[in-house]
C-alpha cells in the first residue's frame, strides 16, 4: 500500500448565518485507502463533503488534490477533477437507461450536437467493468434493485479517471448481501489506488472496512486514527467528546423511585416488535411513571423503535399492549385514542402546523381523540393554551399567536403541551431537547421528572447521553438496529452506555 | 396598541376582496350610476346589484366547496362539468322520464356528491395529483352530460325548478336565500364541529396531521364530496334559471371563476387557513366586475382581459413579498 496523500483538506471553515457549521476541519486521504469520516449529528460530515465537491463554497480553507490546490465550483467540476461522489439517496434518473444515466452530462457530441452513443457505451461498460459488475446497459434504471442502482451511481462517479471517491452513507438502504457486494467493489477500488472517503453510521462497517478514520465533532476536527488497534471506547470518546472520567453518574432519587415501581402492573408492554431495515426486535416493559431511555448512536434504530411503537410505521411482527389490552398496530390514530403518543424528533415536518395558532397547535391531538363532533370550543382551547403557556413559561404574545413566530424551544414546548393535553398514558419523546437552548433544556428535563411522578410512562430518546442518564430509570442500548443491552439503577451512566455500545457483538 | 391593530388590519385577508369591491363600486359611481338603481316591480327587487348577487349565486356555491378542497391543499377542476351533469340529469329525469322534482333533484344531488367522492378517491387512494385527478372528470364530465341529454339542450317545465331558478321570496331571488342558507350552514358546521381545524391542519402540514392522528384521507373524501354536491346544486340552479339544460355551455369555465373567487378571498392555494366569507366576497367581486364591464360597453369577448388585470392586482396585494417591496418603494419616496 502506498502512503502518498492524494487529498489534503486543511482549515475548512463554513458559516451559515450565526451557525458555525465547520470550524477548522482537516482531512487527509491517501491513495489506496478507505478513510472513514465519523461524527454524530451536526458534526459537519456532510458540510465537509459539500465544501470539497464545490456544492458549498467554503469561507476559508484549502483543498489539495494530488498536491494541487483546487476549488471546484460544482460537484460536476469536482468530478472532472477526479473527485467522484455517491450520495445516500441514489440521485439518478429512474426512467432513463443505465447507459444514459452514466453518460448524462458528459456525452461526446458530434456534428450538430449529435450524441456519440457508441463512445458513451464503451465508457459506461469500462466503468462498470472496473467495479466488477455486469449490468445490461439498456435496462431502465428503475427496473434494477437498489444495490445495482447504487453500482450505476458508482460507475457514474468513476466514469472519469477518479482519484478520490466519496461515499456518503452508501449502505443505508442496502440489505446485508448487498452491503457485502458493495464492500467487494470498495476493496477492488482500494486496490486500484483510489482514495475512498467512507461515511456511515454503522460502527461495525467502519472497523471492518477502513484503514484510517477522521473524527469530527460540532464542526471541529478531533483526530485522525489508524483503524488497526483502535478500541471502540477510544473512538466513542472522540465522537462524543468526553473522557470516561468526565462522564456523569445519575441523581440518586431516580433509583429510589424505581424501587417503588416493582409492585406495579406494567403499563406498556412491547413484545418482539420488528420490521426489516428498521429494528430487529424490540422488547420493552414500562411501568406507570417509569422513564426508559433508548440510547445508541445515530442510525442505531432509536427513532425507528419510536415510530413502530406509535404505529406511524407498520411492524412486520410483534405485539403492543397497554394496560393489558392489545393495541392494533400501524394506526397512529388508534395509538392516540388508547393513550400512546409520540412527540416526533422532527419538529418542522412532523410536528408543527406553521400557519396555525399556538392554541390550535396545542388542542389538535386532543381534538382528534375526541372526534369530529365534540369540538373544543375556542374558550376551552384558550383555557388549555393559557394553562400550558403559564406552566411551561412559553414565550408568546398569547394563544392566538402563529406558532411559526415562536422560537424553536418554545415551539417544542407547545408540541409537548399538545401531547400532554391529549392525556397520554405512555408518551414517547424523541429528541425532546434538540435545537433548543440550555435553559429550556433544563426545564424540559424537570418537566419529565414531574410527569413521571404523576404516573406518566415515558420512553425517551436523546442524542445527549447525559440527558438520558439524568432522566431515565432504565436505559436500553441499541446498536446497528438491535437492542444489545439494558442498564438500570446505579449502572445507568454514560460510561456504561458507551462501553456497551462499544462492546463487540 | 395602535401598532398591533394596524398590523391586524393589514393582515386581515378579507381586506383585499373588500378593497377590490370598493374599487368597482367607486368606478361605477363615476361612470355608471345605473349600477346602483334598485327598483321594485311586482314586489320583487330589480337592478344591477340584485343581478350581481343572483347571477353570482352559482359561483358562490362553487367557491364554497372549492374553498374546502383548496384548504386541504387540493383543487377541483371538475366543478363546471359536474354542473353540466347535474343540470342535464335533473332535466332528463323531469322532462324525459317524467319523474317529479322530488325524485329528480335528490337523484341529481346524490350523483353530484358521488362524482365528488370519485375525485376524492383518485386523490386519496390512487394518489393522483388533484389537478390531474379532477381534470379527468372535467373533460369526461362534458361527455357524460351529453350522453344524458343525447347531445341536445333539454327544455323542461317544472314549477318547483322554475321557482328555484327564477322565483322570489320576500322580494329577493330564491337562489340567494339558498346560497345564504348553505353559507350559514357551512359556517355553523365548521364552528360547531372540529372539521374546520382538522381541514386546516391537513392543509397546513399533512405529515404532521398524520402524527396528530388525523385521518386525512377521510377528510379529503368528505371535502371533495361536498364540493361535488355544491357544484351539482349550482348546475341545477343554472338549468332552473333558464328552464333548460345545456350540456356544453352549462358551467363552462366556471371552475376557474370558483378558484379565482377562493384565491381573491384570501385562501392560499397551498392549503391551510381558509375563509368561506372571503370566497363569497371574491365571487361577488368577480360578478360585479363582469356586470360593470358589460355596463361600460366592453364587448363580452374582451371582458376577460380587464377581469384578469383586477385578479392579478388583488393577488399581488395579498402577497406579503410584493407588499414589502411596494412599502419599500413608498418608504424611499418619503425619504425614510
Amino acid at each position: 500500500m502506498t502512503t502518498e496523500t492524494i487529498l489534503r483538506v486543511t482549515g475548512l471553515r463554513k458559516q451559515f448565518g450565526p451557525v458555525k457549521a465547520l470550524d477548522g476541519v482537516s482531512l487527509e486521504v491517501r491513495a489506496g485507502e478507505i478513510h472513514s469520516l465519523l461524527g454524530e449529528n451536526g458534526a459537519g460530515k456532510s458540510t465537509t463533503i459539500k465544501c470539497i465537491t464545490g456544492a458549498y463554497k467554503a469561507d476559508a480553507g484549502e483543498v489539495l488534490l494530488d498536491g494541487v490546490a483546487i476549488s471546484p465550483q460544482s460537484p460536476r467540476e469536482a468530478e472532472q477533477l477526479g473527485i467522484g461522489t455517491v450520495y445516500q439517496e441514489v440521485n439518478l434518473l429512474p426512467n432513463l437507461s443505465v447507459v444514459e444515466n452514466i453518460a448524462l452530462g458528459r456525452m461526446k457530441t458530434g456534428f450538430l450536437g449529435r450524441i456519440d452513443w457508441k463512445h458513451s457505451r464503451v465508457r459506461a461498460k469500462a466503468a462498470l467493468d472496473k467495479l466488477g459488475v455486469s449490468i445490461d446497459l439498456d435496462e431502465k434504471l428503475s427496473a434494477l434493485p437498489v444495490a445495482l442502482q447504487q453500482m450505476v451511481a458508482l460507475a457514474r462517479a468513476l466514469d472519469v479517471d477518479s482519484k478520490v471517491l466519496i461515499l456518503d452513507e452508501p449502505t443505508a438502504s442496502l440489505d446485508e448481501k448487498e452491503v457485502e457486494s458493495l464492500f467487494q467493489v470498495m476493496n477492488r477500488l482500494r486496490e486500484s489506488g483510489i482514495g475512498i472517503v467512507f461515511i456511515t453510521h454503522f460502527l461495525e462497517q467502519v472497523f471492518r472496512m477502513s484503514d484510517r478514520m477522521t473524527i469530527l465533532r460540532n464542526g471541529k476536527y478531533v483526530a485522525t486514527r489508524e483503524a488497526k488497534g483502535l478500541s471502540r471506547e477510544a473512538l466513542l470518546q472522540d465522537m462524543l467528546g468526553k473522557a470516561f472520567e468526565e462522564m456523569q453518574g445519575r441523581p440518586g432519587n431516580l433509583n429510589t423511585f424505581s424501587e417503588g415501581l416493582s409492585g406495579k402492573e406494567n403499563r406498556l408492554v412491547v413484545n418482539g416488535l420488528g420490521a426489516p431495515g428498521k429494528i430487529k426486535r424490540l422488547d420493552l416493559k414500562l411501568k406507570p411513571g417509569e422513564v426508559v431511555g433508548l440510547a445508541g448512536l445515530l442510525g442505531s434504530g432509536r427513532t425507528e423503535c419510536a415510530r413502530l411503537v406509535f404505529g406511524i410505521d407498520g411492524a412486520t411482527g410483534g405485539s403492543i399492549e397497554l394496560d393489558g389490552k392489545a393495541i392494533r398496530q400501524g394506526h397512529p390514530r388508534t395509538s392516540i385514542d388508547e393513550g400512546i403518543m409520540l412527540a416526533s424528533e422532527d419538529r418542522k415536518t412532523e410536528g408543527i402546523f406553521p400557519n396555525l395558532t399556538v392554541r390550535e397547535n396545542m388542542v389538535v391531538a386532543l381534538q382528534t381523540r375526541r372526534g369530529f363532533f365534540k369540538p373544543i370550543s375556542k374558550e376551552e382551547g384558550d383555557r388549555i393554551a393559557r394553562k400550558y403557556i403559564d406552566a411551561f413559561k412559553i414565550k408568546t404574545s398569547g394563544p392566538e399567536a402563529k406558532i411559526s413566530e415562536l422560537s424553536g424551544g418554545n415551539q417544542q414546548k407547545v408540541l409537548l403541551a399538545r401531547w400532554l393535553a391529549a392525556e397520554p398514558k405512555a408518551l414517547i419523546l424523541d429528541e425532546p431537547t434538540r435545537g433548543i437552548d440550555i435553559g429550556a433544556r433544563a426545564e424540559i428535563e424537570k418537566l419529565i421528572e414531574s410527569l413521571s411522578r404523576e404516573g406518566l410512562s415515558i420512553l425517551m430518546i436523546s442524542s445527549e447521553m447525559d440527558e438520558e442518564v439524568r432522566c431515565c430509570h432504565r436505559v436500553l442500548i441499541l446498536r446497528d438496529r438491535e437492542v444489545i443491552g439494558e442498564l438500570s439503577g446505579d449502572d445507568v451512566s454514560e460510561s456504561e452506555i458507551v462501553k456497551l455500545i462499544a462492546a463487540h457483538a | 396598541m395602535s401598532t398591533v391593530s394596524k398590523r391586524n388590519w393589514r393582515e386581515n385577508p378579507l381586506i383585499w376582496p373588500t378593497a377590490g369591491l370598493a374599487l368597482v363600486v367607486a368606478f361605477n359611481l363615476f361612470f355608471g350610476a345605473e349600477f346602483f338603481s334598485i327598483s321594485i316591480q311586482d314586489g320583487h327587487l330589480y337592478g344591477n346589484l340584485v343581478d350581481i348577487l343572483s347571477q353570482g349565486a352559482r359561483v358562490m356555491l362553487l367557491s364554497l366547496g372549492m374553498t374546502l378542497v383548496i384548504a386541504t391543499g387540493g383543487v377541483d377542476l371538475s366543478v363546471g362539468a359536474v354542473m353540466a351533469i347535474a343540470g342535464a340529469l335533473v332535466a332528463a329525469l323531469v322532462e324525459r322520464a317524467g319523474l317529479g322534482f322530488f325524485v329528480a333533484f335528490p337523484a341529481a344531488m346524490a350523483v353530484s356528491m358521488l362524482l365528488g367522492v370519485f375525485n376524492g378517491s383518485l386523490v386519496v387512494f390512487a394518489r393522483i395529483q388533484p389537478i390531474i385527478a379532477t381534470l379527468i372528470l372535467m373533460v369526461a364530465g362534458r361527455g357524460v352530460a351529453q350522453l344524458i341529454t343525447t347531445s341536445d339542450v333539454i327544455i323542461f317545465e317544472d314549477p318547483v325548478l322554475e321557482f328555484m331558478g327564477q322565483g322570489y321570496l320576500l322580494g329577493i331571488p330564491f337562489s340567494l336565500w339558498l346560497v345564504a342558507a348553505i353559507f350559514v350552514g357551512m359556517v355553523l358546521l365548521i364552528r360547531k364541529t372540529a372539521i374546520g381545524l382538522l381541514i386546516e391542519a391537513v392543509g397546513d402540514n399533512e405529515n404532521a396531521s398524520r402524527f396528530s392522528g388525523i385521518n386525512a384521507s377521510q377528510l379529503k373524501l368528505i371535502v371533495y364530496g361536498v364540493c361535488g354536491l355544491l357544484a351539482g346544486l349550482a348546475g341545477v340552479l343554472e338549468a332552473a334559471s333558464l328552464s333548460a339544460a345545456d350540456p356544453i355551455k352549462s358551467g363552462e369555465l366556471r371552475e376557474l371563476d370558483a378558484i379565482f373567487a377562493v384565491v381573491i378571498g384570501g385562501t392560499a392555494l397551498t392549503g391551510g387557513r381558509f375563509l368561506l366569507l372571503g370566497s363569497i366576497l371574491g365571487a361577488i367581486l368577480l360578478q360585479a366586475l363582469t356586470v360593470t364591464l358589460y355596463n361600460v360597453g366592453v364587448p363580452a369577448a374582451v371582458a376577460p382581459v380587464p377581469k384578469a388585470i383586477v385578479i392579478v392586482a388583488v393577488c399581488l396585494l395579498q402577497a406579503p413579498r410584493f407588499r414589502t417591496q411596494i412599502s419599500k418603494i413608498v418608504g424611499l419616496r418619503r425619504g425614510k
